[in-house]
């Protein structure tokens, strides 16, 4: 069992902002763009503007005769300096993904995909250069269309595959039939879910210097996983791991986009090695919306078998993903459409379980793991299910939910859909909830605005997200992924200390909890803590951000880095009072007895170690410095909970939805810092309201062109078309680790577009009209009103 | 760098408070040249089409999208950037309601909201919710949903009228 002993009174859990953030509002921050290295060149990238086609490079002459160019590279010119790389997963046997490397060759299977790279003195000439460059393009039909992806006669995506399935599987447990067969009644709904995109505000970016007498590699990326490209940019371009650094400054957001191995970082690498010159790369806002990882194409059709009594029994679910050119590098993108089919029903009991998916090729950009990585849509299908259910029964959503949770005396149990359900706190949440919405009081003013005419709706969410991934989750399926994290910390002279983590802060703020949790570990003020994460060099491995594992992870390994180096302050001081390590504390950065009297100061007591050893007793040999690696051995995810309402209001005449409010309760288990988890919430709700109302990767359905390649065709929730966010907490903290602490960083994103959605059709209903499309943009809502005709 | 093929122009303006003198790329914007021609790292670069707000800074006193005017256009005007904003004091009470009440997480679209905020601020010293979510609309965030950035807003607003 863990070392539970929290002390009263200490940082975890204080709302306190990231120190760190000063620096950023002062305009001190240091993303990936704002390093310049001596020699430079700039890349730009030529990319595949159709999204099939052969190709041939016929000429460079031009673009490298223009003034200020370095060189202009190819495939060709790439592979001696790089492998080529596929992904696969024992998770996902036959997988089909061909073999993929830093620039195209022959052929592209994308548009946007890089097939040519110019260095040059300036970005503004490497792109004059790429206008140079002579390429003899022969389209070739593309496939877009999910729907149709799998069709018999639909041409394939790869040259040389018979179909464009990628994979496929079936699984659940429990008689479905005999549940829908028995059941009183049975919703069913087809829904459609475009892609999207994380657009974090800072595009991807690398600096890549590679050292030709060392033989050594330093790459600074806008990434969420320096330690994973370590291990990627090692074996790509075969360099001892040891020679190649990788640092991650500041980063300008993540929400999963910058957690893969993307072609063109590698080739900026590569192109740093062949050059011997340091080569710097900023995806433009363009390449960034066409090229980035799209997430989400889903198209769903899902059953629900519910009782007599109003209790459900079965759901029948079928999907198909749209997973783009290639299942992304290296965790894949089959993993989002399990997430999908795993969070299915994750609230409720219910007995039977029946899941069928295909995952089709396209010729679009790889989809891949993306904040709250599938549960909106799995949460979204669910959640509607649920509320047609209710309707259909004439009873309240809420009441038909409360029935149906999984109770807390059943836990933990294994679903039928096989997801692990462990220490929820359903109906503390729906208490919670309740009190905080002040239900009747809301329900009367829906009532008044109706009155008054308004078309506005509320809608809920029930939430199960499952976080902070262990090592088999990965781990199982052959990837190299680190589900566990390193931590060092060290007592300086000054009676400081010093965190080195393996996590990675991309704005989420898990330094300032890491600095909290140490504080508390070893017994002194934050103030006196610094941490250090982002650098390969600086930090042994670990897994860095996604899955919302900070805390829940690094956490654990700080809270263990703590106790250890405490452990051996007490020893040292304890030799040195002529006391025991057991009759002495540390507290404040003080070594306190057990009256809580200091007896010397952490700086007493260090600078003595570092510069006065000669007064330590002999055979006191203390170790300032100490590591914890920690790994979760039980439970494969980390479930957590939560309810979420959505207020809107629909415009009848222009389809347009607006989000007035927006309720959520969550349980994340002990929060380490309830303001950041507060914001991480409210963060996560914007981006799943975004994706309920506006955010779409749109390609033409004739030449299968991108369409939304501007941030004025690619819409986003703006602060006049975005609610306020009410936040309110149910603490149940995980019993298998010290720290308690579950995921809390995506929660928002899981439950929102499914609150949103039940919202609109609640405001839609009295008209006859019934959604199942997201984004619910304009043209939806009137197609659902019948004011536009139908899409064919 | 200076490239034989580049046309450039020589500009004088008074950036933060000094006089500069620079010889830029006519083809160069404002926040390009900020950036990497004079080092002030703080105005940042999100779309380069005039969505984001991210390179806001000020131009003759008004909060323009660094990425749609010319470097070669700021010849003659006085320019101040997140840099000097901050070196002058004159948006510390923004800068203190948004770290107090962690209202930015990754920071890249901070500095442009400061400047964008702070202009709300010396028009309206008492703005409402709404009026201050129509004031920043130009501003992308992707981190904070808003919420904090509002009430951060408000709290900036209370401290500078009491
Ligand atoms: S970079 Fe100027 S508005 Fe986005
Ligand atoms: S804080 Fe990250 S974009 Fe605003």
């Amino acid at each position: 069992m863990p070392d539970t002993a929290l002390p009263p009174d200490g940082w975890i859990g204080r709302p306190m902002p990231r120190a760190a953030t000063r620096r950023l509002i002062e305009g001190r921050g240091r993303y990936t763009d704002d390093n310049a290295a001596k020699g430079e060149l700039h890349a730009a990238f030529l990319r595949s503007p159709f999204p099939h086609a052969a190709f041939r490079i016929t000429g460079c002459d031009a673009a490298r005769a223009l003034p200020g160019v370095r060189a202009v590279l190819t495939a060709e010119d790439l592979a001696p300096f790089c492998r080529s790389w596929r992904t696969q997963s024992l998770a996902f046997p036959g997988l089909v993904s061909p073999e993929q490397g830093p620039l195209a060759r022959d052929r592209a299977v994308y548009q946007g995909e890089p097939v040519a790279l110019v260095l040059a003195a300036s970005r503004a000439v490497a792109e004059d250069a790429l206008e140079l460059v002579g390429v003899e393009w022969n389209e070739l039909p593309a496939v877009t269309d999910v729907a149709h992806a799998l069709d018999a006669g639909t041409p394939p995506v790869h040259q040389g595959l018979s179909s464009n399935l990628a994979w496929r599987t079936e699984f659940g447990e429990g008689d479905v039939e005999a549940a829908f067969a028995k059941a009183a009644l049975v919703v069913e709904e087809r829904f459609t879910f475009t892609r999207h995109t994380g657009v974090p505000l800072e595009a991807r970016s690398v600096l890549a210097t590679y050292d030709p007498a060392a033989e050594a590699l330093e790459v600074r990326m806008s990434h969420q996983i320096p330690h994973q490209m370590q291990v990627h940019l090692a074996e790509l371009l075969d360099l001892p791991m040891g020679r190649v650094r990788v640092i991650a400054g500041d980063v300008g957001g993540g929400f999963g986009i910058k957690m893969h191995v993307y072609p063109d970082e590698v080739a900026v690498c590569a192109a740093s090695r062949l050059t011997g010159r340091p080569v710097r790369y900023v995806c433009d806002r363009i390449e960034a919306l066409m090229a980035d990882i799209h997430a989400r194409e889903h198209v769903v059709q899902a059953r629900m078998a519910v009782d007599a009594e109003g209790r459900i029994l079965a759901f029948d679910v079928d999907d198909i993903q749209g997973l783009g050119a290639y299942s992304i590098y290296p965790r894949s993108s089959t993993v989002e459409a399990m997430s999908v089919l795993r969070t299915v029903g994750a609230p409720y009991h219910f007995s039977a379980y029946r899941a069928r998916l295909r995952c089709a090729l396209q010729n679009k950009v790889p989809t891949g793991q993306y904040r709250s990585v599938g549960h909106p849509i799995g949460c979204a299908t669910t959640e509607r299910l649920v509320d047609l259910a209710a309707a259909a029964r004439g009873e309240d959503p809420l009441e038909f939910r409360r029935r149906n949770f999984l109770p807390e005396a059943m836990m933990p149990w294994t679903n039928p859909a096989g997801g692990r359900m462990a220490e929820l706190s359903h109906t503390a949440t729906l208490a919670e909830f309740e009190r905080l919405l002040d239900l009747p009081k809301l329900r009367a003013e829906v009532a008044a605005m109706r009155a008054e005419g308004r078309c506005v709706g509320l809608g809920f969410s029930a939430v199960v997200e499952y976080t902070a991934s262990g090592p088999a989750a990965y781990g199982r399926a052959g990837v190299p992924v680190a589900a566990m994290d390193t931590v060092v910390v060290t007592l300086e002279p000054t009676g400081d200390v010093v965190a080195r983590a393996s996590v990675a802060e991309i704005g989420q703020g898990i330094q300032q909890g890491i600095v909290q949790v140490v504080a508390d570990a070893v017994g002194v003020p934050p103030s006196r803590v610094t941490i250090h994460t982002g650098d390969t060099a600086n930090a042994p491995h670990g897994g860095g951000a996604w899955a919302s594992r900070g805390a829940a992870i690094g956490g654990e390994a700080a809270w263990g880095a703590g106790r250890k180096l405490q452990a051996e302050i007490l020893k040292t001081a304890a030799a040195l009072l002529q006391s025991t390590p057991d009759a002495l504390d540390v507290r404040d950065g003080q070594v306190v007895d057990a009256k809580g009297t200091p007896r010397m100061s952490l700086a007493e007591l260090a600078s003595t170690v570092f510069f006065r050893g000669h007064e330590l007793p002999g055979g006191v040999q203390p170790q300032f410095t100490a590591t914890h690696q920690f790994r979760r051995e039980e439970d494969l995810f980390l479930t957590t909970n939560g309810l979420q309402a959505s207020l809107v209001e629909v415009d009848p005449d222009t389809g347009l939805v607006t989000p007035l409010r927006h309720w959520v309760v969550g349980d994340c288990g002990r929060l380490l810092n309830p303001l950041l988890v507060d914001e991480q919430v409210r963060g996560g709700v914007v981006q799943g309201i975004g994706e309920a109302l506006l955010e779409a990767c749109r390609y033409d359905p004739g030449n299968g062109q991108f369409l939304t390649g501007t941030l004025a065709d690619y819409l986003l929730p703006m602060a006049d078309n975005a609610p306020d966010v009410t936040v309110g907490h149910v603490e149940t903290p995980y019993s298998g680790s010290a720290l308690g602490a579950k995921g809390a960083g995506e929660a928002g994103t899981c439950g929102a577009p499914a609150a949103v959605l039940n919202a609109v059709n609640d405001a839609l209903g009295s008209r006859g009209a019934r959604i199942s499309e997201l984004p619910v943009t304009p043209t939806v809502i009137l197609r659902a009103l019948g004011t536009l005709e139908a899409a064919e | 760098m200076e490239l034989p093929d580049e046309s450039t122009a020589d500009i004088a303006c008074i950036l933060n408070g000094e006089p500069i003198r620079a010889r830029v790329p006519l083809r160069q914007n404002l926040v390009d040249w900020l950036r990497h021609g004079v080092g002030l790292t703080g105005s940042h670069v999100g779309c380069e089409h005039g969505v984001c707000g991210a390179c806001h800074v000020q131009v003759d006193g008004v909060v323009v999208r660094g990425c749609l005017m010319l470097a070669v256009q700021a010849d003659r005007a006085t320019v101040e950037t997140i840099e000097g904003a901050t070196s002058s004091g004159r948006i510390r009470a923004l800068q203190d309601a948004f770290f107090n009440r962690a209202a930015l997480q990754c920071g890249f679209c901070t500095p442009g909201m400061l400047l964008q905020a702070a202009e709300l601020l010396a028009k309206n010293s008492d703005p409402t919710r709404e009026e201050i979510r129509q004031a920043l609309s130009g501003n992308y965030c992707r981190c904070t949903g808003y919420h904090a950035i509002v009430d951060a807003v408000q709290a900036a607003a209370a401290s500078l009228r009491a």
